[in-house]
């Protein structure tokens, strides 16, 4: 039979139970390897539910660098019975399916195609341990010992990172050693080892480090300045305010007095929290919210007030597969549209886009300097997948010195000294206004802050020409708004072309890797990361040099191609949709596949096109 | 449009402690329509702050949507405002005290804007003793658009049209006492001697101060059968005391008879003193104050005046344990822990 043979470079995909401690043994696989210098990607595919429901745990090595999803599985480790089948299907031919023999394997689910290696995990835990909670989850880490043998690590990396994790807890580590000792010396004892798939150290990752996006964002706002942070709790932000409240706890108590130099409120609703964030910011402190899709439909309203008032708003939207009931753990880039024209009337909202946990951290800062400096609602647009995976990173900077924009915002000694203040009269000519802080002079600069029913002094209008006035300031704000946000990436392909792809977020790393197989095959493709809405000229010059661009989104209905769209006023000739929208990270196989029918084919009928894109699996 | 007053006064108004008189607390003039209970709430907040000597801009007024919510730009034109959303002023109020613990915050809303668009907001405040005044402009009605009950009015209240309300009432007092306001009180728009003094008490309170005041809407809701009636508030009203609000170290005298009086010191040192005329009120007990409310509930009659107040009450920032530095003075040097502290925890992520 035909066995895969590579070294470091495979996808590993755990089947497990959820609720049963198999998270941490994974990452403890993944982090192991990635301290033997290999970069790797670990995705968490997780339900809705705290226990008793399937869950994977995928990841990918590659000492390439390719840190996207790939697509198929080489190695199946299964655990869980309930996805058994499911699981040997997806293994490529010639791949692993390794599964805990204690039980044999249904003969209905035995592929010839592929290599199967029985580990008595649960036997070996049943002779080892007597308590039953330690029987579940040392059967992870004995798992994790048992690749250790099949795969070939280095098994000190693996101790000694069992040392670190419970630094604290000492006696967890010898425990933890023996269990994973029982997995690689059963290993070692009853299977070839290695198998076709193995590891060896490498320097792949240099100084990077692994970390989730959502923590980043976190230390991002720390960083920024943030010091009221108000949110609802839903999957996959909530983490985000978790990671703040952990840093501030360690880095923002005064060492004076022992009290707070931040608050944190658990809001009762998504409504509430964007309130709040508007109460603190319009008060002049700096603050956030984090949120998911169904959280912006509801704070929509707000958004809409925060733009027409002019109010600094920081909102991070770490996005899921909609709608409530939907997928709330899988990932999706969905909510594209709802944010950029989030709220009645006319609005237009600024929206950036990270691909790494460096860009969230960069970003995340950088949002409190964005919002005071242009003084409107400066939402982030992560996701799931960025969000709520480790994934490497370059690690994170901060300029000592740096100091925080905060914007035009009049002082006392200004108004003192007798300097006009009109809270929306355009006095620099970059449509951006300056505005005070409450309490700041006894008798001037006092307004009174209301949606657009008012003048440029902020005295109560319904007058049709200043509303109008008013909404025509607001657009040329939102050409000053495209020098400030970060301009887009340009990877030029090795030869001339004038196809090219355009993407964002988190397709990043699946795209650039489509792209190399592509080029292998003849067809080079430039490509253009796109960072912020607006879009600035580049952005604009970019399509227009090129015959045709398609457009990677994980979503159904091409929401960033419709944003080109309808701001540029592309045809759709022009832009062609490349997409994923099954929940999962978006593959490089799956990006190949549909740009090589895109090239093939000519134009692909859209009612097909959900067969298309929903293989994400592959 | 609205409308600046004009600056002319006489020459010999009574100042105030900084000097300042009463016109130096008013705002625009109102566009209320003429004899709006709004109007006189305006007129006592307005007093309140004057003879309390409050620095107009050390206040933050802030308001929903609807009638009521219009108002703030009626009262204290050197304060900065906010007319923020339908229901959700609490939110904008909690972030606002979040950012500034020093200011004053004077909420203003509606029966509609709080009792439904708003009730889960006004819930929440409630609960968290946010540091705050919050008055609710009554009037059984939504105003602006012409007249529809609201979840205050009394069922079988008769409206303008002639219908009969047909659900029971929501009791903001009673909803404020359950979810956790330090402090309660009730007062009509018609009854300055009593509104301005809970108005003063209130702005001393630290912890969430709630003022429902009923206020009769004179152009949808004032006619017979309407339980928000001038006429109707007038012969119904029944108040649990007379309140005087004695600022630090300033002695006042009254004209009630003693005996029956209450002194409590506030935590900035200056006193309420009450003098009770509900005799099975005890204002310091909560249970005693939602037993008094629905007998006299029950019994048809308005209870008004005092509630309930908590005089250990630990607002919001005591209980989050938040520098005593507003968070918004806090700069660069404060916040951020700088490029070592990211090394190290870039190697902790290795």
């Amino acid at each position: 039979m035909k066995k895969l043979e590579s070294v470091n470079d495979f996808v590993i995909k755990f089947a497990n139970v959820n609720g049963t401690g198999s998270a941490s043994a994974n990452n403890m696989f993944a982090k192991a390897l990635f301290r033997m210098g290999l970069p790797v990607s670990p995705k968490n595919i997780f339900p809705s539910n705290i226990q008793g429901l399937p869950t994977w745990y995928e990841v990918r090595v590659s000492e390439k660098g390719y840190l996207g999803r790939r697509g198929g599985i080489d190695i199946a480790l299964s655990v869980n019975p309930q996805s058994m089948a499911q699981d040997i299907r997806e293994v490529e031919p010639g791949g692993y399916f390794i599964y805990d023999n204690t039980k044999p394997l249904d003969l209905r689910l035995v592929r010839n195609d592929v290599n199967i290696i029985g580990i008595p995990l649960t036997r070996i835990c049943n002779d080892e341990y007597k308590d039953p909670r330690q029987r579940q989850l040392f059967k992870n880490v004995i798992y994790v010992g048992a690749l250790a043998a099949l795969l070939d690590m280095d098994f000190k990396v693996l101790t000694d990172l069992v040392a670190d994790q419970f630094k604290g807890k000492e006696k967890l580590i010898l425990p933890n050693i023996h269990a994973l000792e029982l997995g690689h010396q059963y290993a070692r004892n009853n299977v070839e080892c290695p198998i076709g798939i193995r590891v060896q150290s490498a320097d792949a990752v240099g100084d990077q480090i692994l970390l989730d996006g959502n923590t980043a964002l976190g230390l991002g706002a720390v960083y920024g300045g943030a010091t009221v942070a108000a949110w609802y709790p839903i999957t996959p932000s909530t983490s985000v305010v978790d990671a703040f409240e952990k840093y501030a706890r360690r880095i923002r108590i005064d060492p004076g007095t022992g009290r707070k130099n931040y608050a944190i409120v658990q809001a009762e609703d998504e409504l509430s929290a964007i309130g709040m964030v508007i109460g603190a910011s319009w008060n002049g402190a700096r603050a956030f919210t984090a949120t998911s899709g169904p959280g912006i439909s509801l704070m929509s309203e707000f958004l809409g007030l925060a733009y027409f008032a002019e109010i600094p708003t920081v909102l991070f939207d770490v996005q899921r597969a909609g709608p409530s009931t939907g997928m709330p753990t899988r990932t999706q880039q969905s909510d594209i549209l709802s944010t950029a024209y989030a709220s009645h009337g006319d609005t237009k909202q600024v929206l950036l886009f990270p691909s790494t946990p460096k860009e969230c951290f960069d970003f995340g800062a950088q949002s409190f300097d964005l919002a005071e400096r242009l003084q409107t609602p400066i939402i982030l647009m992560t996701d799931l997948d960025l969000g709520m995976n480790d994934n490497m990173s370059p690690p994170l900077e901060w300029e000592d010195g740096r100091e925080y924009d905060r914007g035009k915002v009049m002082t006392a000694e200004q108004l003192e000294a007798g300097m006009e203040f009109g809270r929306y009269t355009d006095v620099d000519g970059d449509a951006i206004c300056y505005r005070t802080y409450p309490a700041t002079h006894p008798s001037r600069g006092a307004y009174f802050t209301r949606g657009t029913s008012r003048d440029e002094k902020a005295v109560y209008t319904e007058k049709g020409e200043e509303y109008e006035e008013n909404m025509l300031r607001l657009m040329r704000k939102w050409d000053t708004i495209k020098e400030y946000v970060p301009g887009p990436e340009t990877i030029s392909a090795a030869q001339e072309t004038d196809i090219a792809v355009l993407y964002f977020g988190t397709s990043e790393q699946s795209s650039r890797e489509a792209l190399d197989y592509l080029a292998e095959e003849g067809v080079h493709m430039d490509a253009m990361r796109v960072r912020a809405f607006p879009f600035n000229h580049e952005v604009k010059a970019f399509i227009e040099e090129h015959d045709q661009v398609f457009v990677i989104e994980q979503n159904r209905d091409a929401q960033l191609r419709t944003l080109l769209m309808a701001e540029f006023e592309f045809g759709p000739d022009k832009l062609k949709s490349v997409l994923c929208f099954d929940g999962t990270p978006i593959s490089a196989r799956n990006i190949k596949k549909q740009i090589n029918q895109h090239l093939d084919g000519g134009a692909v009928e859209p009612l097909h096109r959900t067969k298309v894109a929903s293989s994400g699996g592959e | 449009m609205s409308y600046q007053i004009p600056k002319f006064r006489h020459p010999d108004l009574p100042v105030n402690d900084l000097g300042y008189t009463r016109a130096d607390y008013e705002g625009s003039i109102s566009t209320l329509c003429a004899g709006c209970g709004h109007d006189s709430i305006s007129g006592a907040i307005v007093r309140a702050c004057h003879e309390l000597s409050i620095e107009p801009h050390k206040i933050a007024k802030l308001s929903g949507i609807g009638c009521s919510s219009k108002s703030p730009t009626y009262f204290l034109g050197k304060s900065h405002g906010f007319n923020s959303v339908h229901g959700r002023m609490p939110s904008v109020v909690t972030g606002a005290a979040m950012a500034n613990r020093d200011l004053l915050y004077l909420g203003v809303s509606g029966d509609g804007d709080t009792a439904s668009i708003g009730m889960g907001q006004f819930a929440h405040v409630a609960r968290r003793n946010l540091n705050m005044v919050y008055i609710v402009m009554n009037n059984g009605c939504y105003g602006l658009t012409k007249g529809q009950d609201s979840a205050t009015a009394d069922e079988g209240s008769v409206s303008k049209k002639g219908d009969a309300n047909i659900y029971s009432a929501i009791d903001l007092c009673a909803t404020a006492l359950q979810m956790g306001a330090t402090f309660v009180a009730r007062s009509f728009s018609g009854d300055k001697e009593q509104l301005v003094p809970l108005i003063k008490a209130a702005t001393r309170h630290r912890g969430f101060a709630f003022i429902d005041v009923v206020s009769p809407c004179v152009t949808f809701n004032n006619n017979p059968g309407s339980t928000k009636s001038y006429e109707f508030v007038r012969e119904h009203a029944e108040a649990t005391g007379t309140v005087d609000f004695v600022p630090m170290q300033k002695e006042i005298t009254t004209d009630y008879e003693a005996g029956f009086s209450h002194e409590v010191t506030l935590h900035d040192g200056s006193s309420i003193h009450l003098y009770k005329m509900e005799e099975n009120l005890d204002p310091f007990d909560r249970t005693s104050a939602l037993i008094s409310m629905e007998k006299h509930r029950v019994a048809g009659d308005i209870l008004t005046g005092l509630i309930y107040m908590d005089k250990d009450s630990r607002d919001l920032h005591d209980v989050m344990e938040t520098s005593s530095r507003p968070l918004n003075t806090l700069g660069a040097e404060d916040l951020c822990p700088g490029n070592q502290m990211l090394k190290n925890i870039n190697a902790s992520l290795r």
